[in-house]
C-alpha cells in the first residue's frame, strides 16, 4: 500500500518516485500547494476506497500521514 | 418562453438575477454593492483587510442604502478573519462568499445562522470538497480574472467544476457582457460573478484613474504579479507593473515591500506610479463607464439575444 501512496503523489506531484518517502512534508518538501493536496486526497480516495474527511486533510503534513490515515480508514 | 421554475441562484440568494458582485478588498465599497442589490443582482462588501469594527460600519451602511440581499467576501488569509466572520453572524448577513482557500472551520457556524455559504473555487476537487463540506453553491473562477487568481481558464474550469459537483455554480473571470453569460450557461453554470466590469461604473467608488485604466485597456494590457511570491494577481500592466516583475526576478524582498498597501493606492488614490490597479482581462471588452443599472439591463437583454443566436445555429445542424 505504501508504494501505490508512493507512486500516487509522484504522478500527482509530477516528481519522480525515488524522491518520496515517509518523512518528507508534501508542501515543504515535494512542492504541494493546497489545491494539489486536495487532488491527492480525491485520488487516495479513488484508489483506496476510504473517505477522508476535510478535517484530516488539514492534519496531513507528511506522507507518513497519509499513509497512517488511509490505514486507519480501510 | 419563461420557464415558470426558478433559477437556482436566484432561488438560493433571494434575488431577480443571478449576477453577483465580486467581492474585492477596496474596491467593493457598501455603496457599489448597494447599487448591484438594487439593480436586481447580489451585491458584495470586500471585507478585504478589514478589521471587525470597519465591516460593522460597512454594514450599517449598506443596510442604510438597501433593503434587498446582500454578501459580505472574506478572504481567508486575513488576520481578521475570525472575528470577521464572527461578526456576519451577528449581523445576520444573508451571504458570505470566501477569497479562495478553504473555509471548513467556519461552515458548520455559518449554516446554523442560516447564512448562505459560498466558496470561491479555483478546482473541481477542490469544489468536490467545498460541496461535501456543505457549501450552497460554489464560485469558479478562471485565470483572465481580476486580482488573485489561480492556473485554470475559466472556459475549462467551469466546464470541470459543473461536472465535478451537483450544488448550483457561478462562474467568474473574464465576464463582462451577457454573451459570456451565456456561454458560462452552456456550460453548465447557473450564476456569473464579475469584479472589473462593477469598478467601471459611475456608483463605484474606485478613483476616476483606475475607471480610465479599464476603459482604455486591450485584452492583452495585464500581466501577473507576484507569482514567484506565491500570491499571483492580475492587474493593469502599468510602468509599476513592470517594475514589480523586473524585481521578482532580481529581489523577491524588494518586490514584496513595494506590494504591500499597492492595491489601496491604486483603488482610493489612483496612484499610477505605485498601485496595483487589480483587474482582469476583460478589461479590454469593457469601453464605457456605465451606471451599474445599465450594466445588468444590458447584460440580461445580451444574454437573450446570445442565447437565441446559437439557438438559431444549433438549428442549421
Ligand atoms: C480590484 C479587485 C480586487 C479583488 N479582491 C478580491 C477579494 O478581496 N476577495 C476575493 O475573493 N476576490 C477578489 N477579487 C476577484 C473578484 O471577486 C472576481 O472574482 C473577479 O474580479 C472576477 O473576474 P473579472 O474581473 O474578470 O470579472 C478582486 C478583483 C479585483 C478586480
Amino acid at each position: 500500500m505504501e508504494e501505490k501512496v508512493f507512486q500516487i503523489i509522484a504522478e500527482q506531484l509530477g516528481i519522480d518516485v525515488g524522491e518520496v518517502s515517509l518523512e518528507k512534508n508534501l508542501m515543504d518538501d515535494l512542492g504541494a500547494d493546497s489545491l494539489d493536496m486536495v487532488d491527492l486526497v480525491m485520488a487516495f480516495e479513488d484508489q483506496f476506497g476510504v473517505k477522508i474527511s476535510d478535517q484530516d486533510l488539514s492534519k496531513i503534513k507528511t506522507v507518513k500521514d497519509v499513509v497512517e490515515a488511509i490505514k486507519q480508514r480501510s | 418562453m419563461r420557464n415558470s421554475s426558478k433559477n437556482r441562484i436566484c432561488d438560493l440568494l433571494n434575488i431577480q438575477y443571478p449576477i453577483l458582485m465580486g467581492g474585492m478588498s477596496w474596491a467593493g465599497t457598501p455603496k457599489l454593492a448597494a447599487a448591484v442589490s438594487n439593480a436586481g443582482g447580489l451585491g458584495i462588501i470586500g471585507a478585504g483587510a478589514m478589521r471587525a469594527e470597519h465591516l460593522k460600519a460597512a454594514i450599517d451602511q449598506i443596510r442604510a442604502l438597501t433593503d434587498k440581499p446582500f454578501g459580505v467576501n472574506v478572504i481567508l488569509v486575513s488576520p481578521s478573519a475570525d472575528e470577521l466572520v464572527d461578526l456576519v453572524i451577528q449581523e445576520h448577513v444573508p451571504v458570505v462568499t470566501f477569497g479562495a482557500g478553504n473555509p471548513s472551520k467556519y461552515i458548520e457556524r455559518l449554516k446554523e445562522a442560516d447564512i448562505k455559504v459560498i466558496p470561491v473555487v479555483a478546482s473541481d476537487n477542490m469544489a468536490r470538497m467545498m460541496e461535501r463540506i456543505g457549501a450552497d453553491a460554489v464560485i469558479a473562477e478562471g485565470m483572465e480574472s481580476g486580482g488573485h487568481i489561480g492556473e485554470v481558464t475559466t472556459l475549462v474550469l467551469v466546464n470541470a467544476v459543473c461536472r465535478a459537483v451537483s450544488i448550483p455554480v457561478v462562474a467568474a473571470g473574464g465576464i463582462a457582457d451577457g454573451k459570456a453569460m451565456a456561454a458560462m450557461f452552456a456550460l453548465g453554470a447557473e450564476g456569473i460573478q464579475m469584479g472589473t466590469r462593477f469598478i467601471a461604473t459611475k456608483e463605484a467608488d474606485t478613483h476616476q484613474n483606475f475607471k480610465n485604466l479599464i476603459v482604455k485597456s486591450n485584452i492583452r494590457d495585464t500581466v501577473v504579479t507576484g507569482a514567484t511570491l506565491g500570491h499571483p494577481a492580475r492587474v493593469i500592466e502599468t510602468r509599476f507593473a513592470k517594475k514589480v516583475k523586473e524585481l521578482e526576478v532580481k529581489s523577491l524582498q524588494e518586490a514584496e515591500e513595494i506590494l504591500v498597501g499597492s492595491l489601496r493606492k491604486a483603488v482610493v488614490d489612483g496612484n499610477i506610479e505605485e498601485g496595483s490597479f487589480m483587474a482582469g482581462q476583460c478589461v479590454g471588452l469593457i469601453d464605457e463607464i456605465k451606471s451599474v443599472e445599465d450594466v445588468i439591463k444590458d447584460i440580461i437583454n445580451e444574454f437573450h439575444s446570445a442565447v437565441a443566436n446559437v439557438i438559431q445555429e444549433a438549428n442549421k445542424l
